[in-house]
């Protein structure tokens, strides 16, 4: 069935109802042909979600789509009955979402899945169709098929369950494959892994739409590029074109926030002679798992933290880098090892124990700022009462209150009033903003940020991620940054620790490390991270208008 | 095009919601609890007859425009006394809920606060008395109380406490390992602060939601108690007893026992929804 | 519920799913000891001549020879401790004593009653569950019509009081319509009624537990993924959200099972039935503390039993690794 075209031309679609009722996307258009990717690029909000779904018919009940042409092959997609969008769905267009671990059953064996998608057709029989499930797992990559069939998306790795999730999607050998952030939530390494997947796809003559928020992954396999703005088409070309010579502000503005794309050597220059306020020696913490084995999941790890620095710790899911975050406030004690606080003891384990009443007076000289602001905000209170209660654990009289809360939103850049919001009205940028206040607003050593930018899309990330480099300035305060994201992490750091399976494998300088890496693993990692073919876009970027999102 | 607009803050995105009106049923839910309040404040302002007076030679009266709902075997209005019923059914109700909400709260904080043994007992003693059904625990307490209003709520408040009990216990666990939790304790605030100021406030929150769909089904369980001849004694104006009463005229006068579980099932109704609306209303918004 | 609802585990799943039931059985052991244990302080807390509620009620006359026989069978003239003893050791044996408002052994009619309330129990539970999941597939998330209809519907269901939904049933269709018997003997036709009294208030209620989460399931991304592969919006409901929708609805059955025994008291009376929930009501009534101490430790291995069987179902359903216990 491949060497059909799908043709949108003009397509709209309006969503809500009543008085919300908007157009979520406006007038665009492109071709997806026979092995060649398309990829729709844009933050949330742009629509670029709505598209991939109105592309087999799922842009959902109440939706108004329309188009001047939208075509797949010589079949005509407008005016589609449900019957027969069911018939083209999975047949002649598969479709992929983001992590397999939710997009798949939860409750059914993989296998399963497969058949489903097989006898959704009415697909060969019983006998031909386990045999095409196995056949397809081996194509997607999944060694032993016979044993992963049966297996559920959470008993299989990351990697394996999004090459499932895949698998359905190839079962009929559609002409056109849609995957809707088919590689966000992966750790890098399955990232790489996955991409290359796609790339086999796209050879074997799908013609193939890639729908992502990350351009340094589009780059790694889109033919053409279109980039999308809150339901706009702002500009689409050759992926060389688009990426390599920007034409538009918006492009520009993304690229330039692609996290590091940006250096910044001014701070790389003499700053580590500055003394230690955090030093962490052994620290080791074991926790029981699920069948009664012990989990190590810090294991031997030591670090200093100097005054009005960042040591960024960089590491996948399930590396330790949180519990030893939590370690370093106070919140877990180790089992081994201890953590002092200018100079004095702060966390220890065993006898050495310090109690909570002891720690609590030096609290005000720490600050969190957690990847979800909101669960970590009181659900009753509005802003200026969440700053207050940190203002008061700082122990600042009550009359003092309002000024100061007014002068800790300046200095998030938010405006005064907003002390009346609630958390739930703001954005996701915003809501970190509040976080990062409330953090500062005891003039702490030491703030510990735990993937603060990772929910965030590339614009807003680079905005908070500016905020909290110039507060560093300001206040000489020192951080402790933990993130999976290594362009992050290389842009605000000053020294890097690399974790694996709860150990320090690397650890140096933030450029020595990235320039020249010596342990295997950090070399792994970041080689599966995809690069940007760097245009010299980041300087121009400051020329479009941003605002505080 | 230019993208600074698109990309300014927009206007009217978080603005505080225009205010609107709930939903009918919300309205419809709440004029009924109102009427019903008023009822049992002032009688008389729906009805100018005696709940207790007979009129032997107008007994069995079907509904008419004299007799709303009809007559019983004494010849008694029905519609008067159901008028004078909800005073008895809704401070049955709210007496109920008040002592089982009470019970609940209390087990629910020692076992969330209380640490980890606490926790345990609380939540094994839960488990237990969750065996016994509401009606066979109230029917064992009812039994040996005696017959009149305070038992009849002591049985049905301590019926229903076990069940409430496991969901406070639920909320305080929720709040006592909620994000905000470790903020607090993060920036420095005393444990006992944290208890006050956070964790009992949200644990407490979606009770408001419990104690007015609880009014509901406590007059159920104190009615149905009634009606096996446990609490209120006739010719109390009790729904519960005016139900059993009718139950041996079903034959010949269907109305004796419809009118009072008619009335029964709206304020059973009239709790649930407007208490989904106060969930509703608690969930949307910070406010 | 559709054939694909159900996972059966094997191997090494079958192991684990013994062990399960070993756990369920020790707990509810457990309970049971501890529900004799406050039947028997509840009731030594009542005020009345203890040697009285054993032989008779408050109205008995039983010669001085049967008194002081039972001071000694029960130990009423020793500490507590030493009586909570014996009342153990009659447990274990499995001697209940005598009811004297039946005028027979406490075993023996148990042994008659619970076959009536377990079959009445039964078929208002299957029957519940229909009427649920009848309701919320075929209207949830339909149009906006259907789907407030059946919303509607199932708060007024679950807003209906056992005993007078029995009543209306009665009035209607036993007095008025003559398709039933109002009394409910033996067979079928007796059955229909109080099933169906007990069932509708249940099936509102589960409906709308079971609502809530076919809602949440349906917004899912693995619902939209099985929408991609071409599969129909009922198929995509039956075989992928149903699963996931009951789930909360089994957790609640034991729950469930143990409140249609308690409401069975009612209907039982109203509809003048032979069964658990009638002793019961005739023995609280009449004070006839061994026949109620044995309808309840009856009531309790109902619920225990049946709590096992929810827990069985639901690791059935679910199959991803649960904590062994709760």
């Amino acid at each position: 069935m491949s060497g059909q075209s799908l043709i949108v031309e003009d397509l709209s679609v309006t969503l809500g109802n009543g008085a919300s009722r908007r157009r979520v996307v406006r007038d665009i258009s492109f071709t997806v042909e026979p092995g060649k990717a398309v990829a729709l690029v844009g933050e949330s909000g742009s629509g670029k979600s709505v598209t991939a779904r109105t592309l087999v018919g799922l842009a959902g009940a109440g939706a108004g789509v329309s188009a001047t042409r939208l075509q797949f092959g010589e079949t005509d997609l407008r005016g589609l009955t449900d019957r027969q969008w069911r018939g083209l769905r999975g047949k002649d267009i598969g479709f992929i979402l983001q992590d397999a671990l939710v997009s798949l059953d939860p409750l059914r064996p993989v296998g399963d899945e497969l058949i489903e998608a097989l006898s959704a057709h009415g697909w060969g029989n019983r006998e031909t169709r386990r045999q095409r499930m196995l056949e397809l797992l081996d194509l997607v990559g999944i060694p032993e098929p016979q044993l992963r069939a049966r297996q559920r998306p959470d008993q299989l790795s990351g990697g394996l369950r999004q090459r499932a999730l895949i698998a359905t999607a190839l079962a009929l050998d559609p002409a056109i494959v849609i995957a809707d952030e088919p590689t966000t939530a992966l750790d890098t390494t399955v990232q790489a892994q996955i991409l290359k997947v796609l790339q086999a796809v796209k050879q074997r003559g799908k013609g193939l739409l890639i729908i992502s928020h990350d351009l340094a992954v589009v780059s790694q396999i889109a033919d053409h590029v279109v980039v999308m703005h809150q339901g706009d088409v702002v500009e689409q070309g050759p992926t060389e074109q688009v990426l390599g010579r920007p034409r538009h502000a918006y492009t520009r503005l993304l690229l330039g926030s692609v996290p590091g794309a940006r250096r910044h050597k001014a701070r790389i220059a003499s700053k580590d002679q500055t003394p230690i306020v955090l030093e962490a020696s052994n620290l080791s913490k074991t926790y029981a798992g699920p069948d009664r084995s012990d989990r190590r999941v810090v294991d031997d790890v030591s670090f200093t933290l100097r005054s009005g620095q960042t040591l960024g710790i960089v590491g996948e899911s399930g590396s330790g880098k949180t519990t030893a975050a939590r370690i370093a406030l106070g919140l877990v004690g180790p089992d081994r090892g201890e953590v002092t606080f200018d100079g004095s003891r702060w966390n220890a384990a065993g006898k050495n124990a310090v109690s909570e009443r002891a720690r609590r007076p030096q609290r005000p000289h720490f600050g969190v700022i957690y990847q979800d602001p909101l669960s970590s905000f009181d659900p009753r209170w509005n802003v200026g009462r969440i700053l207050s209660d940190a203002l008061d654990a700082g122990g600042l009289p009550r009359s003092q209150h309002a000024a100061r809360v007014a002068s800790l939103l300046e200095r998030v850049r938010l405006p005064a009033e907003y002390a009346g919001r609630w958390p739930l009205q703001l954005s996701g940028g915003q809501r970190q903003r509040i976080a990062i206040a409330r953090a500062i607003a005891s003039n702490p050593k030491v703030i510990v940020c735990d993937e603060p930018v990772s929910a965030l899309d590339v614009s807003v990330q680079k905005q908070v991620l500016d905020l909290l480099r110039e507060l560093q300035d300001e206040l000489g305060v020192s951080y402790l940054f933990i993130s999976h994201d290594l362009g992050v992490i290389r842009e605000i750091s000053d020294e890097v620790l690399v974790m694996l399976d709860g150990r320090v494998v690397e650890r140096g300088a933030t450029e020595d490390l990235f320039i020249n890496p010596q342990h295997e693993f950090t070399r792994r990692l970041l080689a599966s991270a995809p690069h940007l073919p760097q245009p010299n876009a980041g300087a121009h970027a400051t020329d479009f208008n941003t605002s505080i999102v | 095009m230019s993208f600074s607009d698109a990309l300014s803050i927009r206007p009217g995105a978080w603005r505080l919601p225009a205010l609107r009106l709930p939903p009918l049923r919300a309205i419809l839910a709440g004029l009924f609890l109102l009427a019903l309040a008023l009822a049992a404040i002032e009688p008389r302002l729906f009805t100018a007859a005696n709940p207790l007076a007979i009129a032997p030679r107008e007994a069995f009266q079907p509904p008419s425009w004299v007799h709303l709902f009809g007559t019983d075997q004494s010849g008694r209005d029905i519609f008067t006394r159901v008028i004078y019923g909800a005073r008895q059914s809704l401070l049955l109700g709210v007496g109920a809920v008040a002592l089982s909400m009470s019970l609940a709260i209390i087990l629910g904080l020692i076992g969330g606060l209380g640490g980890r043994f606490a926790e345990r007992a609380v939540s094994w003693l839960l488990d237990v008395l969750f065996s016994f059904p509401t009606l066979v625990l109230a029917l064992l307490f009812a039994a040996h109380l005696g017959s009149g209003i305070g038992p009849l709520i002591i049985a049905t408040g301590i019926g229903t406490a076990p069940g409430y009990a496991r969901m406070v216990l639920g909320q305080v666990i929720a709040a006592r390992n909620a994000g905000y939790v470790e903020a607090a304790r993060a920036l420095g605030h005393p444990p006992l602060r944290t208890i006050a100021r956070q964790i009992l406030p949200n644990a407490m929150r979606p009770l408001i939601v419990t104690i007015t769909m609880g009014i509901g089904q406590a007059i159920v369980w104190s009615s149905a108690l009634s009606f096996l001849g446990l609490g209120a004694k006739p010719p109390a104006a009790e729904w519960g007893t005016m139900l059993a009463m009718g139950r041996d005229f079903v034959q010949r006068a269907w109305w004796l026992t419809f009118f009072p579980g008619l009335f029964i099932v709206l304020t059973t109704l009239a709790t649930t929804v407007f208490g989904r609306y106060l969930q509703h209303r608690l969930e949307g918004r910070g406010a | 519920m559709s054939a694909g609802v159900l996972a059966f585990p094997s191997g090494d799943g079958l192991g684990r799913l013994g062990q399960r039931v070993a756990i369920r059985v020790l707990v509810g052991i457990l309970v049971l000891l501890a529900s004799a244990t406050i039947t028997f302080f509840a009731l030594k807390l009542t005020p009345g001549d203890p040697v009285r509620a054993v032989l008779g009620g408050p109205t008995a006359n039983p010669s001085p020879e049967t008194i002081a026989a039972t001071i000694r069978e029960f130990g009423l003239d020793r500490p507590l401790i030493v009586q909570y003893g014996l009342y153990l050791e009659r447990l274990v044996s499995g001697n209940l004593g005598v009811s004297f408002s039946q005028r027979q052994p406490v075993a023996s009619v148990l042994a008659q009653q619970i076959g009536p309330t377990l079959q009445l129990t039964a078929s208002a539970m299957l029957v519940a569950w229909a009427l649920a999941l009848v309701s919320v597939i075929g209207t949830t998330r339909r149009n906006r019509f259907l789907s407030a209809f059946g919303s509607g519907l199932e708060a007024v269901a679950a807003s209906l009081p056992q005993f007078w939904l029995a009543l209306v049933l009665l009035a209607v269709f036993a007095f008025g319509l003559k398709w039933f018997p109002p009394q409910s003997r033996d067979g079928f036709a007796g059955l229909v009624l109080p099933t169906l009294a007990l069932a509708i208030p249940l099936a509102g209620f589960l409906a709308q537990v079971t609502r809530e989460s076919l809602e949440l399931a349906l917004d899912q991304p693995f619902i939209l993924s099985a929408r991609t592969r071409g599969l129909s919006d009922l198929a995509v409901r039956l075989r992928h959200a149903l699963r996931h929708a009951v789930l909360p609805g089994i957790s609640l059955s034991a729950w469930a099972v143990g409140s249609l025994i308690g409401n069975a008291v009612l209907v039982e009376v109203i509809f003048s039935r032979q069964g658990l929930g009638r002793i019961l009501y005739q023995a609280v009534t009449r004070q006839d503390i061994p026949l109620t101490i044995g309808v309840t430790l009856v009531v309790t291995i109902v619920y225990i039993v049946a709590s096992t069987l929810a827990d069985l179902l639901f690791v059935l359903v679910d199959p991803r690794i649960k904590a062994a216990t709760r």
